[in-house]
Parts: C-alpha cells; structure tokens; sequence
C-alpha cells in the first residue's frame, strides 16, 4: 500500500509534468536549461492544492445528478478488470484528482474511476458495457480544455485516451497521418518535422493536448489562419459510438465524395456523440524559412491597419496574425519565467506578432521587410524586433503563448473566447472594463484586478479574460450573460474554438438559432439515446 | 580612454534548434537546405561590444566603433546584417569557398587586426557546428596578444580589462592591458533582440569585402575528417515484474552481472 506522503509525492510529480508539458519547452543553451521552470510553476500547483477546487455539484447547485444513470458498483469494476490491464485502471482517489479537475481548476468532479484503455476494441466494449447498464461516460483526452468539457460533473466514468498514442501510418508523399486519439499534439508534430512535414495546427498546450481532443474540440489555435480548420485538414475518423459500435472512417483520401460526410458531425462534438480514437489528417509540408516580428502600436486602428497591409503585402507566405493588450504583457512579465523578457524598450498599448511561413528565405525577408518598412515609414508602428535565429523565434512566441497560463497566475480567471467582426474586435474588452468600473468591481482590492484582449485578428477571435481574486457567484453575475448578450448584439459567436462544455451550453441560443438547437438534439438522440456520451455538456439543459 | 575600437569574429552556422543529420556519404553533417543564423557565442560577443560603446557613450568617458567580421563564403553575409541590426556600426566580409578550420581563420583575422588596428577582439569561446574552442587563443598566439578566454564578466578600465573567466573548478578574474583577445561564454550577457529601427539603419551601414586570397595568408586545411557517424540510438527502458526478471535481465540482457 501506498503512503499517502507518496502518493502525494506522484500526484505531483505527474501534475508538475503535465503543468509543464503545457507551455512550450524553450531550448536555449543548456545553462538555461535549468531555468525557474519548477519554481515559476510549482507556485501555482500549491497556491491550489485539490483541496481548495470546490466540487462543481456543489458550485452549481442548479446542476442535478441525472438520476437514469446508474451508480458504479463492484460488478462494473470486476467486469472492466475483466477486459482491461491492471495499469489501465485507476481508483485510488489520490490518484483521481487529475482527472477530475480541469486545468483552468475551476470545475471538479466525483468519478471514482478512470478507465484507460489501449485499443479500439476495449473502447467498444467498454462503451456497450456502459451503454447496456446507463453508466454514463466522460472521454478525456490531454486535459487541457477550457469549457470543463474534459472532466466529470458528477461520478462519470472517466475514459482516458492516454494509452492509445501510436502513430499508424504516414505518407510522405500525400502528407496523411494516421494515428491514436491520445498522441499527443506536439509528439505529432515533432514526428513530423523529421520527415519535413508539420501538424496543421498549433496550440498554446501542445505539450499536453491529444489530437483526440483537438478533433473533438475542432480546435482552432495559432495557425488557422494559414492551413484552416480541422473540418477541413482532416481526412477520416474512427469512431466508437456509444453502443460499442465501430466506425472506421479512417480514410487518406483526398476527395471523396460518396454520401454523407459523417466524420464532420464528430469533429467538434465535444465527445457527445462518440468516442474518436482513430485520427486521419493531412499535414502540410514544413516550411523552409520562418520570420517571426514583434511590433509594438499605440491604437487597435493601427493593429487592423498592419493586418490589412500584410494581407496585401504579405499574402501567401502569412501564417499567423496574433495580438495582445498592454494588461496581457504586464501580466506575462510579472508571472513568467525570467527568460521572457519583452524585447521592446517601452510599453506599448497593443503588441502584433507576425509569422511567414515559406519555401524560399530570400524571397520571404524581402516581402518581410518591406511590409515592416512600409509599416515604420508610415508610422503604423512605433516599434518592433524581428527573430534572428529559432530560439528568439520560439522566445517571442513564447510570450504569446505564456499569456493563458500568465492570466491563470493573476487569479481566478474567466475565459471568454468569442469571434465577431474584426474592426469591433477589441470594443468587447473597452466596454468589459467599462462595466466593470462602472459598477466599482475593478481595480486592487475590487471584485476584478485585470481586463485582458488577445487573440488572432486574422480570425476575428478575441480572447477576453477577466481576472477576479475568486470564481464567484458575484462575479460571473457582473459578466455572464452581459458578454454573450453583447457578442449577440455584434453577430458573434459566443465560443469561437474553445467549444461549450459545461461553460457555454446554457448560452447557445445567444448564437445559434432555436430549430438548429432543435436539430442538434435529435441527432444527439439517434446516436446516443441513452444519453451516456459527457453528458450535462455542450447542448443547453432545457 | 577616448576612442575604442572592438573587432567582433562571427560565424554562420546551422541553427541552434536544428536537428543535424549526418549525410549519406557518412562524411560531414547535411548543411544543403537547413536554418542557418549567427552562432550564438558571438551573438553574445556582438552584445557585449555593443554594449560597451552604449556604457561609454553614457557615461561620456569616449567613443567605440564596434566592426563585425566574418569570415566564409558570401552567405555569411547574412550573419554580417545581424550583427548591424543588433547595433554594430559597419562589417567586414571576408570571402572564401574553401574550408576554413580554426587555424585559417585566426591567420585571415591576424590579416584584418594588422589592417583594423583594433583594441580588442572579441571572439565566441566556441563554434557550435565544429565545438573547436581554438580561434580565439591561435589568434591570441599569432598576435602575441594576451587573452582572457571563457568571459563571463567584463569590466574596461584604462587600457585594460578585467575579466571574470569561467573554468572547472569555478570562476577566476584576471586584469590584462589592452589590446587583448576576449572569448566569450554563456552567462556573459543576453543577446538583444534586432529592432526594426536598427534593421532599417543596417541597410545604410557599410559592408566591405575582401577576399581570403588577397589577404596573403595559408588558408590550407590541416586536418581531414575522417568520418562522421550519430551516437548509437537510445534504446528504451523496460518495465519489470519482479525481482527475479530484474536479475534475469541485468544478468542475460544488459551483461552487467
């Protein structure tokens, strides 16, 4: 038997992996390789320690245990033992923790148990098992999701992808990769990079996200704008559905057109309609030369003026159009590493990363420079750095991608991610703050200590977080549903990637219209009439 | 001390961040087609130069004029634009085609200090493509110049230098008067970002070139690899069920009982 001492000691160690693992690994010369790493993060592991989550059954009490689903008894587990290794199973409650909070450590459930299977065919028979006695299911990929669609509400089993991370096949003359559900987005990508191609898309948690949970979540991230959605860079989908069935969509074609194009339902269900554990997607060829720019403006006027000019300018070789406030750098400064040091001299209002991503450097540095040119001479800019080699590239991507956890560090954070029309792209956060002052909720010692813009202009998706000292009652009242109300008001969409999760599902009318709700459900009831699939999540309660 | 002259040795090398392969022949590390940027030991010594000029400027004690110079075939004139991005004030190309080991390189440097007349020269401790670690301390050699090698800490007084050096045992501080060469080390500064202002003003900054050739020197490589080859790979640990397999294994598997 384990000592609780280490227990405790493995909680840790696996959390500090995994906390790590999310932020992108920095490879500056080996001195630096002993960086703060562990005393930047390990704060934040025990400034909330499991103890301090409150169980999300009690935070929202208006949410009630579906009473049809049956409550694990040993014959369930005998039976799971029956059909799984002994390493796939998991009940120790110590051991439960990760999995049952969310990274954000705002939502925690009460599963006691997690399953892990390691292959398809003890996922199709874990969900008939499940599916024949209404034990209802939460697959869990890396995580790392913000809407808490990743973890139980209640004593849902947790089904865990993590075992099933092989790479099937790769083709390198098409591009198409064939994989598990549970490999890991950066383990992808770095397969990748040795055969000269690349995952089409890139996130703040590489490091931890499973390409499961990507296609689940049809994750947007960095580089949407260049190589587009996962609806469009993937191929084909194993799935299993809810009665144990298996369905193999697992196709490297390019085109194909006969019927229905079933994987599409799946990609951004959130888990609801089935379990993907099979991926095929296609990757594009890894660019030759990069650039990376760091710019610093006064207006948001001028950050839409420089992301015209680059559509014009820069065209084919853009691949990612990124911004963030001054409260996003301030905030990044103060909780991250010393190694993020801003590179510009002075603060400035907004900051604009700008990546090119093409097959010929020269060609890439001459557009690059005179688009930046243009941009100084014009004073559209007021300052800026360009990356001379791949470790200030990653430093300055660092910073951009270190904002989410930089945020997660000030407080207790809400996170909104909404799209709308890129010239009101940053008046959500004017009037955010607006309100907030006006209701004296803002400031040191108020209710709110920071209001944060950043995103992807090219997108149209603004991050909005507002940091409070606590999740409350009090506080979501001050911002929900005023912010969905406003992105409403604007035509947005009230979540852009993030997904719905428990978050947002009581929003979706704020963007999605009552007959199409309508539509969603009965398809919800075709494939999975029992309702087992994360449930609580993703459609509205009523 | 009133106008200071630092000769800055950069060299172009594969990116720190790339993965090198070794070529098919199994005779030098594939260079065709990968990411290439200034090494980063000079980066370092390119800050600190500039770094001088800004502390002298500052505090009105003199001026410093800060001339990169690089050394290789015409590419490295990229290295040369980053070094006046940083800051530095104009460069020196040194072209050549040929291989250009250690030796070669501090011969063709002695050419340029005889012609520079700089106060000091700045060198990285170390290439990361060939780790030689030898330039600086030959150049010093050629020049009979003292040298204060592995910096990682560097105070100018009058006509001489202090110098923290890291070594095995910790770190040692020796004075040496001026002109001297420095090599930097790790922890000697971090590099500044190159901003667009600086890389605008670059363009402007003048570039000369010379080539090896003229410099009258003996550029002959003296040593000839032989043959290159990748560590063995990483074979993967194994998961054991008892201690009986434990011993079974170190015993039949790893040989080590």
């Amino acid at each position: 038997m384990a000592t609780r001492l280490q227990s405790s000691l493995r909680l840790v160690a696996r959390q500090t992996g995994a906390t790590l693992a999310r932020t992108s690994v920095w490879n500056r010369p080996v001195a630096w390789a002993t960086r703060a790493a562990f005393s930047t993060n390990a704060p934040h592991l025990f400034a909330a320690p499991h103890g301090k989550v409150a169980f999300t059954a009690d935070k929202y009490p208006h949410m009630r245990r579906n009473n049809v689903f049956k409550k694990l008894s040993e014959e369930d587990v005998t039976y799971f033992k029956s059909i799984l290794a002994p390493s796939s199973i998991t009940q120790a409650s110590d051991d439960l923790e990760t999995f049952n909070i969310d990274w954000l450590n705002k939502y925690r459930g009460q599963s006691k148990l997690v399953l892990k299977p390691s292959s398809t065919e003890q996922v199709s028979k874990i969900l008939k098992y499940c599916n024949d006695h209404k034990l209802a299911v939460v697959p869990q990929g890396g995580n790392t999701g913000l809407v808490g669609g990743g973890v139980p509400v209640f004593d849902e089993i947790v089904v865990s992808m993590s075992n099933m991370n092989t790479i099937r096949t790769f083709d390198n003359v098409s591009g198409a990769l064939v994989c598990d559900a549970g490999c890991i987005l950066e383990v992808l990508d770095k397969y990748l990079e040795e055969r000269g191609y690349l995952m089409p898309l890139d996130l703040g948690a590489k490091g931890s996200c499973h390409i499961g949970g990507n296609v689940s979540t049809n994750a947007g991230g960095l580089r949407l704008l260049r190589y587009g959605s996962l609806h469009g860079t993937v191929l084909g989908l194993e799935v299993v559905l809810p009665d144990g069935t298996i369905l193999d969509n697992l196709s490297t074609l390019r085109k194909d057109n006969t019927g229905y194009d079933l994987k599409q339902l799946f990609i951004g269900a959130e888990g609801t309609l089935g379990m993907v554990t099979g991926v095929s997607i296609l990757a594009p060829k890894r660019p030759k030369a990069i650039n990376v720019a760091l710019l610093g403006v006064d207006t948001f006027d001028q950050v839409q003026a420089a992301y015209k000019r680059s559509k014009n300018e820069l065209s084919e070789i853009l691949s990612a159009f990124e911004f963030w406030d001054r409260a996003a750098i301030k905030l990044v400064k103060e909780h991250l590493v010393a190694g993020a040091n801003d590179p510009l001299e002075s603060l400035h209002n907004f900051y604009v990363l700008i990546e090119t991503s093409g097959s010929n450097k020269d060609h890439d540095d001459e557009k690059l420079n005179t688009y930046l040119e243009g941009l100084m001479g014009d004073e559209i800019v007021q300052d800026g750095v360009v990356a001379q080699d791949t470790t200030q590239i990653q430093n300055l991507w660092a910073i951009r991608e270190g904002i989410p956890e930089a945020c997660s560090k000030a407080g207790a954070v809400y996170k909104y991610d909404i799209s709308m029309p890129v010239p009101v792209l940053y008046q959500a956060v004017e009037d955010m703050r607006a309100r907030l002052v006006q209701s004296d909720a803002f400031g040191d010692g108020k209710l709110f200590t920071s209001v944060i813009g950043y995103g992807h202009v090219g997108d149209g998706n603004l991050h909005l977080n507002v940091a409070a000292e606590n999740f409350t009652a009090e506080a979501t009242a001050l911002i929900e549903p005023y912010i969905f109300e406003w992105t409403a008001g604007h035509s947005g969409s009230i979540s852009a990637e993030h997904g719905l999760g428990i978050s947002k599902n009581n929003f979706l009318h704020y963007s999605k219209s009552a007959s199409m709700i309508e539509l969603m459900k009965q398809f919800k009831k075709m494939l999975d009439p029992n309702g087992i699939m994360n449930p609580y999540k993703y459609l509205p309660d009523k | 001390m009133s106008n200071l002259r630092i000769l800055v040795a950069t060299k172009r090398v594969v990116d720190y961040a790339v993965k090198i392969r070794v070529n098919a022949a199994g005779s030098a590390v594939e260079t065709a087609n990968v990411k290439h940027s200034m090494n980063p030991f000079d980066e370092i010594g390119t800050e600190q130069a500039i770094q001088i000029k800004e502390a002298l400027a500052k505090s009105k004690a003199g001026t410093a004029e800060v001339v990169v110079v690089s050394c290789g075939p015409s590419k490295s004139q990229e290295t040369l634009r980053t070094a006046l991005a940083m800051g530095a004030d104009r460069a020196i190309h040194v072209d050549s085609d040929e291989e250009l080991q250690p030796l070669a390189v501090a011969k063709l440097l002695k050419a340029v200090v005889e012609k520079e007349k700089p106060d000091m020269v700045i060198l990285g401790k170390q290439a990361i493509d060939d780790d030689s670690n030898q330039t600086g301390q030959m150049l010093a050699g050629l020049l009979n110049w003292p040298q204060a090698t592995f910096a990682s800490k560097v105070e100018l007084g009058d006509k001489s230098m202090t110098v923290t050096r890291e070594v095995d045992g910790g770190v040692e501080t020796v004075k040496t008067p001026l002109p001297a060469i420095l090599t930097t080390d790790l922890r000697l500064n971090v590099p500044r970002y190159a901003s667009l202002p600086n890389i605008m003003k670059a363009k402007k900054k003048p570039l000369a070139k010379f080539a090896a050739a003229d410099l009258g020197v003996d550029i002959k490589p003296r040593l000839q690899t032989l043959k290159i080859a990748e560590p063995p790979k990483r074979q993967g640990g194994k998961l054991v069920e008892s201690v009986d397999d434990l011993v079974d294994k170190l015993k039949n598997e790893a040989k080590v009982l």
